[in-house]
């Protein structure tokens, strides 16, 4: 029955990550931009989520509101200044201007927050809280409410997408970006609102994380930034389900690896994703064999 | 006028095809001259200068494999750590076993070479992001492997055994000759591949893949190559690191920042020639050293220079220094020379990015 | 060439597309020789000329695609060559890429959705171009990469079509298909112009441009050679200056006279 357990962990805890993937598929998906500083984000949105609360002392889930909207703006923001200078210029120069943002960002918390780790408190008994099934699957409420959201988050993604105007421009864009500007559209715009979402879901991702687990400055990329592209992997580029399936996998390996030994987690999760890498690079689900 | 035109029309005359403008005999020596004064070093300096030095020749070793890597193989490899971390553990296992640290050093390093293929297996097939990123997960997950043998440290490291015999002011003469040997080797050995056949497949693997390929370059094999001599090169730098801190503790070794360093020593030293490292790796140590005391600063700063040189000076420093006099140190490309007048160069190196 | 210097054209008033000295470069090639060019309102002003003669970088330069070296793009009687091609799609010069260049991973209608994202106001919708091209309705929720190359070109012509422009850019309308196919494509070219619309066109196909044509212009190694109403050239002078054979009569700048 513990391994039971560890399954429905591992199924709820691939929300979270397909919070994380998401941002970091279209991106690529979009632009072609590997964001390497993806996780910083999520880092950083939690980081700003903590600063506001002690500020201003609104409600944690207040901070939402404040926090993935500013975070979208911000990635607009940088996607149409810093990151289109990169791509007008090259694939290296792209790459190395996000690895410098990652660094920047995360020293910037180390600097300004110290290392040691800070949780979001919400002072809501229902975060701590945990309902059972039987006497050996114990889930906690949060991570059932992280989970709901991201499908939430991921079918309002899917709707954007296929339905509305910019949804459909960013698909077109993404499949031929000058066929799209000889149709009228500014490339670089559509660029902007990509980023702007993908922004907004990590800091989602970010603040989500930070009231289940801990923030650290470098958790972006120990952790966030590698389970991200993990996921995004196995489920298969260009897919937003499939980042899902990403996430649910991951997180199932995880704990499973969990459970043959407890530091065993991460590795079990790496070692399902070099494999996927092997067998079917495409992922699971894949629209677009990846190149 | 076009080199077509020029050619035919003077037909009458002759023309070569030379390695440099001047005769590189003259910097060969001087790049003699420079290395016996470095080895000179720890009898005339300080041996807080020789440390500080050891650090500057381990980045420079590694900037000048990951401008190997991405500059001439068009490798974007955000998980070289993991050779830096193997070169550590393969020095502490050859200790832990009785064999002399120093002594250690080359071994470690082809064992690295060896380790390089099947990593390489891994992750060739894959595009330059994806690449990237991909390298950077293969490595924690060496990392994640390491940490579970507790008998060479576990999670918390341990310390480098067969060190603790050495007269202090020696060992710390010997680890500064190790560093330096494994730099000139380094750079040796990047200087030679880059003359050799096989920086010719490079070069034109850079300029384009396509025409490469069907001009019967052996385009996976040269990348794999290039792939194990810069596991090779980080791995040597890694055990020295090990040597220099007395101790092998998994985080220090394996963590991304070594990338990231060698990365941006490299993008503002100038990516795609041999001096261009260099030059960067002298900005680098100018940086730590003053920012020393304000520990994350010089990493915050060095990463603002790096997103700044990336976009507006593509070239580096050195490219900067390159377009004005036109020299090299490290010559790797060609001239033509024509039989009258000033030779014009044939830019068979275009710079990447 | 007989008649008036440029056939009468000028009598229906300005030329409302215009390429005055466009030099293009590749790089170090040059693939366009200070090209001069109008097209008067109503015209289908068609471009021929072999493989790499500079057709296709000629109408990409006029789009917005590429940047000339040297010369100027002028629409309507304003300098559109500091224009980014959204903006000249903005302002009414549409054109139809080289091989179709669909939305892939889009259906018809959603291809069709994005041409009218940023359409200009005119008698073109989405719902005309249904009525026109009768078989695209019951397929509109197809994705664009399931059609026929012929059914992806008319899907193309739509899609740059809802954008309601006044200059129509056709790039090699015929590349890849049967002739059955781009003879239907093109016998829709009438109605096309019916509703106001000038047509510039790229053509690899020479007896198809001269069917079609009000003007021909033809390229060589980005060099104009030929440049008349197809009723005023003859076969012979057409194929000197496709071919750059001696006698072809070149209307640009002197040069490659005798050269083959």
């Amino acid at each position: 029955m513990a391994w039971v357990n560890a399954i429905i962990q591992g199924v709820l805890i691939g929300g979270l990550y397909a919070l994380f993937a998401c941002g970091l598929s279209l991106m690529f998906g979009v632009m072609k931009v590997v964001n390497l500083a993806h996780g910083d984000l999520a880092v950083l949105a939690g980081y700003i989520a903590i600063g506001i609360i002690a500020v201003v002392h609104v409600p944690v889930l207040l901070s939402f509101v404040v926090v993935v909207p500013v975070m979208a703006a911000l990635g607009y923001v940088v996607q149409r200044t810093m990151i289109q200078s990169a791509l007008d210029r090259s694939v290296l120069t792209t790459l190395m201007v996000m690895l410098g943002l990652s660094v920047v960002i995360e020293n910037g918390l180390l600097q300004f927050f110290t290392a040691n780790t800070r949780g979001i408190g919400t002072g809501l008994s229902l975060i701590t809280a945990s309902f059972s099934i039987g006497s050996q699957i114990q889930i906690a409420y949060l991570l059932v409410v992280i989970f709901a959201t991201a499908v939430v988050v991921l079918l309002g993604l899917q709707f954007f997408l296929s339905r509305s105007k910019y949804g459909r421009l960013i698909r077109a864009v993404a499949d031929d970006r000058e066929a799209a500007q000889l149709a009228g559209a500014d490339y670089r715009h559509v660029f902007g609102i990509a980023a702007a979402i993908a922004f907004g879901t990590v800091a989602l991702g970010g603040i989500a994380y930070g009231m289940y687990s801990q923030l650290n400055p470098t958790a972006g990329t120990d952790t966030i930034l590698l389970f991200a592209f993990a996921a995004v992997v196995i489920g298969g580029l260009g897919s937003l389900w499939g980042t899902l399936l990403g996430g649910v996998v991951l997180g199932v390996a995880q704990q499973i690896g969990a459970q043959i030994s407890i530091s065993d987690e991460a590795l079990a999760g790496f070692i399902v994703f070099l494999a996927v890498l092997v067998v079917r690079p495409q992922g699971l689900i894949s629209r677009r064999a990846q190149s | 006028m076009s080199l077509a035109t020029d050619t035919t029309a003077r037909q009458a005359g002759t023309f070569r095809v030379t390695r440099s403008r001047r005769n590189v005999a003259w910097t060969g020596a001087g790049a003699l001259i420079v290395v016996v004064v470095l080895a000179l070093f720890p009898y005339i300096v300080y041996s807080g200068t020789t440390a500080i030095l050891v650090q500057a020749f381990i980045v420079l070793t590694m900037s000048s494999m990951w401008n190997l890597l991405a500059g001439y193989a068009g490798l974007v490899s955000v998980g070289q750590q993991a050779f830096v971390g193997l070169g550590a553990y393969f020095v502490l296992i050859l200790a832990i076993h009785g064999t002399s640290p120093f002594a250690a050093l080359p071994v470690a390093a082809i064992g690295c070479g060896v380790a390089a293929l099947p990593l390489w297996w891994l992750v060739s097939r894959l595009r330059s992001g994806y690449f990237a990123i991909a390298t950077w997960v293969l490595a924690t997950t060496v990392l994640l492997i390491i940490e579970k043998f507790s008998s060479i440290g576990g999670g918390t490291g341990m310390p480098l055994p067969g060190l603790s015999g050495y007269n202090p002011a020696l060992l710390t003469a010997y680890t500064y000759w190790a560093a330096l040997a494994v730099t000139v080797a380094a750079l040796a050995a990047i200087y030679l591949l880059l003359r050799s056949r096989l920086g010719l497949v490079l070069t034109a693997i850079r300029d384009d893949e396509v025409a490469a390929r069907s001009s019967g370059a052996r385009v996976g094999l040269a990348r794999m190559l290039v792939f194990v001599v810069a596991g090779i090169g980080c791995g040597a730098a890694g055990g020295v690191l090990a040597i220099s801190q007395l101790q092998v503790q998994p985080t220090a070794v394996f963590t991304v920042v070594w990338t990231a360093e060698m990365a941006f020593v490299t993008i503002i030293g100038g990516l795609g020639t041999i001096e261009g490292p260099i030059v960067g790796t002298v900005v680098y140590m100018v940086l730590q050293q003053t920012l020393a005391s304000y520990n994350a600063w010089y990493l915050i700063i060095f990463g603002l220079v790096a997103i700044f040189v990336a976009l507006f000076a593509r070239r580096g420093l050195w490219g900067l220094v390159d377009s004005r006099i036109n020299v090299r140190l490290f010559p790797v490309g060609y001239w033509l020379r024509l039989d009258t007048d000033r030779p014009r160069r044939l830019r068979l190196r275009a710079p990447r990015g | 060439m007989t008649g008036p210097a440029d056939g009468g054209r000028s009598e229906s008033g300005a030329p409302l597309l215009e390429a005055r000295d466009l030099t293009v470069h590749h790089g170090q090639l040059r693939a366009l020789d200070a090209i001069s060019l109008r097209v008067f309102p109503g015209e289908v002003y068609a471009i021929i000329g072999a493989n790499g003669a500079g057709k296709s970088t000629l109408l990409r330069t006029i789009a917005g695609l590429h940047h000339p070296s040297t010369g100027s793009v002028w629409f309507d009687g304003t300098d559109v060559t500091r224009l980014r091609p959204e903006r000249r799609a903005g302002q009414g010069i549409v054109m139809v890429p080289e091989g179709r260049r669909l939305f892939e991973s889009l259906s018809v209608e959603e291809n069709l959705q994005v041409g009218a994202a940023y359409a200009r106001q005119g008698p073109w919708t989405i719902e005309r171009v249904y009525e026109t091209f009768g078989w695209l309705r019951e397929r509109r929720k197809q994705l664009a990469a399931q059609l026929s190359g012929g059914e992806q070109q008319t899907v193309a012509l739509g899609r740059a079509l809802v954008a309601n422009p006044r200059v129509l850019l056709l790039d090699e309308l015929s590349l890849g298909l049967a002739p059955v196919v781009v003879q239907r494509i093109y016998g829709m070219l009438p109605e096309i112009l019916a509703t106001g619309l000038t047509v510039l066109l790229v053509e690899q196909d020479v007896s198809q441009a001269l069917r079609v044509a009000s003007h021909i212009h033809c390229l060589l190694e980005g060099q104009t050679t030929l440049e008349g109403r197809p009723a005023e050239v003859t076969a012979d002078q057409v194929e000197a200056a496709y071919f750059g054979l001696a006698g072809a009569a070149p209307a640009g700048p002197p040069g490659r006279e005798g050269e083959p």
